[in-house]
């Protein structure tokens, strides 16, 4: 079976330095594959970079999502291919409900994918209950996007995005980052809600913490720009125990 | 009704009701020439059939503009206008009418589709001289009817000129002297028409009104001029403009609007201006000079200015609260978008004379292109303003690293009671803001749309429902092409 997601030979550049130097990751639908690595190994520029972010140049290998060339589409396009990012920082939009925001979006890839749009009943309907899985009120739906949200409640806020989108590929950047235990268990569960055969997702964490409540298939650790290492979940463990120092060392 | 059927029936009527205006001949057009002296003004008076009275008014207006200069001090930059260039009568626009929609801007056309406008609408916007079959029931009818039961008068100004005299006489000029400013004095010797709304003692004018449904409201020409007249206790929402880009081969328009409120009367004054722009880079486009005052006259009286100017080269425009009664209210909503070479100079005046008076202005500026925006304001508050307070909020937001934003307030308080406060904030859409937008499926024009209606949410809020959606649509187009 061929991968949902294939990188070969990766490389991208930020401000004219080299981050990534040749990645090679395959995640076939269906799996949840770890992205580990200390501060600075290139994760979350990674993710950028399969996100198709200004400012993150490529600058050789590529990338085939579900067939086709990522690297030639528009963010957007990326978007409605399937392909979500929860980012580590989410961003704040002044004055924009978070309820229109989400059903703008929502709507937009609906229309991409020749699918009827949801009118404001349909879609409350659909989000009231995505929420209530994610222990989140209907309060948020009023505020401004991410406007004086809690670190937590930004990070459910991600995974709620998610949840109502329903993309393909989920990519999740950081999202244990700033959680307590209690926060943390709720955006593994409604992350583990959303595993499905179908779907693939890579998870990039500094931390095995949170690879304990969403168990990957793969874990794969991120050094200077390479996939050093390759293995199963109790990679994750075996680097909690070591740290990445011998790996750093080896590299 | 549905509002597509009720707006192509409005349509047919404003048609219908431009060719009944026997002046507006081809024959008469040649007649008047390009230029301006005393003997058009009495040219125009004598067509309008005018009184004696008005006609002196006019005359004085012009004597007093011969003797004023154009004002210098906005920041804004245009070549010199020859007003001897221009026609001060005729309709230029019915001579200039393209045939078919063929002869338009695809670009306009693209606009109004995006709008959803129907094709009839498209044709009237665009100035296409349409042969509508006329609807024997017309929706303008049951409009007045409506009005004419409340007793409310809703007229254009030449009928009220002509219908209720005295009510003009009384109150025209008593805001916007004839010789207020440049702009006012050309617009008081020569104003074309424009319109008149009336509501008497304690009634609460039952519909919004609007220039829309006003038949006469159309090819009002360059020089507009209206006069809102709120008796104790009245209430009434006035809507100016419609919702898609304009046609007009009118370089200049120089209008006048007056209002006044007595005893306990609330009048809200809600304008989109979306004239034509010019091109990108500048080319054509509206001058709009405009001088829009309202005077607070009774105790507890409110007036309220709602504005979202997303047209005009230039704008050039302050509507005004004189704050007279005690404890009457003044408020300005503004949104003003200036892309590619637009220029915005405007703002708002609040003049506190009364007691516990107060004022609250919410200004948003969004700049994009290499376009030119400028919040000026004034609040000043006089001597016996016992316990004025003013609020004052200014945001700007930049789109792109060409444009410009200025905040020019001014504020002058000889009452040591007063409370004035004043923020502002400038703001730039940012690189992530955009990324996370386009990440969870929005296009980049649909982003921009979004954090610019947030950006300007505290004013889109106080519009009325029907202009506020459209609106909203308004400001996403008018930015398309502003990033990237």
């Amino acid at each position: 079976m061929s991968a949902m997601l294939k990188i070969e030979g990766l490389e991208a550049s930020v401000e004219g330095k080299a981050v990534l130097k040749g990645i090679d990751l395959a995640v076939p639908a269906g799996e949840v594959h770890a992205i580990m690595g200390p501060n600075g190994s290139g994760k979350s520029t990674l993710g950028y970079v399969l996100a198709g972010r200004e400012g993150y140049e490529v600058t050789g290998g590529s990338v085939t999502f579900r067939g086709e060339d990522l690297l030639a589409m528009e963010p957007e396009d990326r978007a409605a291919a399937g392909l979500f990012l929860a980012f580590q920082y989410p961003v704040e939009l002044p004055g924009v409900g978070n309820a229109n925001f989400l059903r703008q979006a929502l709507n937009a890839l609906r229309r991409k994918r020749g699918e009827p749009e949801l009118d404001a009943m349909q879609f409350l309907k659909l989000v009231r209950g995505k929420m209530k899985a994610l222990g989140m009120t209907e309060e948020m739906l009023k505020r401004f996007v991410n406007v004086g949200f809690s670190g937590g409640e930004k990070k459910r806020n991600e995974i709620l995005q998610m949840a109502v989108l329903e993309p393909a590929f989920c990519i999740l950047d950081e999202t244990d980052s700033g959680l307590d235990i209690d926060a943390l268990k709720i955006v593994a569960d409604g992350v583990n809600a959303l595993r499905a055969p179908e779907r693939g997702m890579l998870v990039i964490t500094h931390y095995q913490r949170l690879l304990t409540y969403i168990v990957p298939d793969r874990v794969h650790v991120l050094l200077g720009g390479r996939i050093v290492r390759s293995g199963g979940p109790e990679l994750a463990l075996e680097l909690e125990e070591k740290g990445y120092g011998e790996l750093q060392q080896a590299a | 009704m549905p509002a597509a059927a009720e707006t192509i029936d409005t349509v047919r009527d404003v048609t219908e009701a431009s060719y009944k205006w026997g002046f507006e001949s081809q024959i008469e057009q040649d007649i008047i020439p390009k230029g301006l002296d005393e003997d058009v003004i009495r040219l125009i008076s004598a067509k309008k059939g005018e009184p004696g009275w008005l006609l002196e008014w006019r005359l004085k207006a012009f004597r007093a503009w011969q003797a004023m200069e154009p004002p210098r001090w906005a920041a804004v930059s245009h070549p010199p206008i020859d007003f001897q260039d221009i026609s001060y009568y005729a309709a230029p626009k019915q001579k200039a009418a393209p045939k078919s929609l063929d002869e338009i801007d695809p670009e306009l056309l693209r606009t109004y589709e995006k709008l959803g406008i129907p094709l009839k609408e498209q044709e009237r916007l665009a100035g296409v001289a349409v042969d509508a079959v006329f609807d024997s029931v017309s929706v303008a009818t049951t409009f007045k009817e409506k009005l004419a039961e409340a007793g409310v008068i809703f007229c254009s100004f030449s009928e009220a000129v002509r219908e209720h005299q005295e009510l003009v006489r009384r109150y025209l000029g008593s805001v916007v002297p004839a010789a207020d400013n440049f702009y006012a004095a050309l617009n008081s010797a020569v104003f074309s028409d424009g319109s008149f709304v009336y509501v008497p003692r304690g009634v609460r004018c039952p519909m919004e009104l609007s220039t829309y449904f006003r038949i006469n409201a159309r090819n009002t020409g360059q020089f507009e001029r209206t006069l809102i007249i709120a008796e104790p206790g009245s209430y009434v929402s006035y809507l100016e403009g419609c919702t898609a880009p304009m046609r007009d081969e009118n370089q200049l328009h120089a209008a006048v609007v007056e209002l006044i409120a007595l005893d306990e009367a609330t009048i809200k004054y809600s304008t989109v201006q979306n004239w034509y722009p010019g091109d990108a880079e500048g080319r054509g486009g509206i001058y709009n000079f405009v001088t829009k005052r309202g005077a607070c006259r009774g105790a507890k009286s409110k007036i309220s200015w709602t504005q979202v100017e997303t047209g005009s080269a230039i704008t050039w425009k302050y509507p005004s609260c004189i704050l007279q009664g005690e404890g009457s209210v003044g408020e300005f909503y503004s949104v003003a978008i200036t892309n590619n070479r637009q220029q915005a100079d405007t703002g708002t005046k609040m003049i506190h004379l009364g007691r516990d008076t107060r004022s609250t202005i919410v200004s948003k500026g969004i700049s994009a292109g290499q376009g030119q925006n400028t919040y000026r304001g004034l609040v000043r508050i006089m001597p016996k303003a016992d316990r004025a307070r003013n609020f004052t909020q200014c945001d700007s937001l930049l789109i792109g690293d060409r444009c410009g934003a200025h905040t020019v307030p001014y504020i002058e308080s000889r009452n040591p009671t007063a409370k004035v406060e004043h923020e502002a904030t400038t703001s730039r859409i940012a690189e992530d803001q955009l990324f996370y937008c386009r990440q969870r499926g929005l296009s980049e024009e649909e982003a921009v749309g979004l954090i610019v209606n947030g950006f300007c949410r505290e004013v889109l809020a106080v519009l009325p429902m029907e202009f506020a959606v459209e609106a909203q649509k308004l400001l996403a187009i008018s930015l398309e092409g502003s990033v990237g």
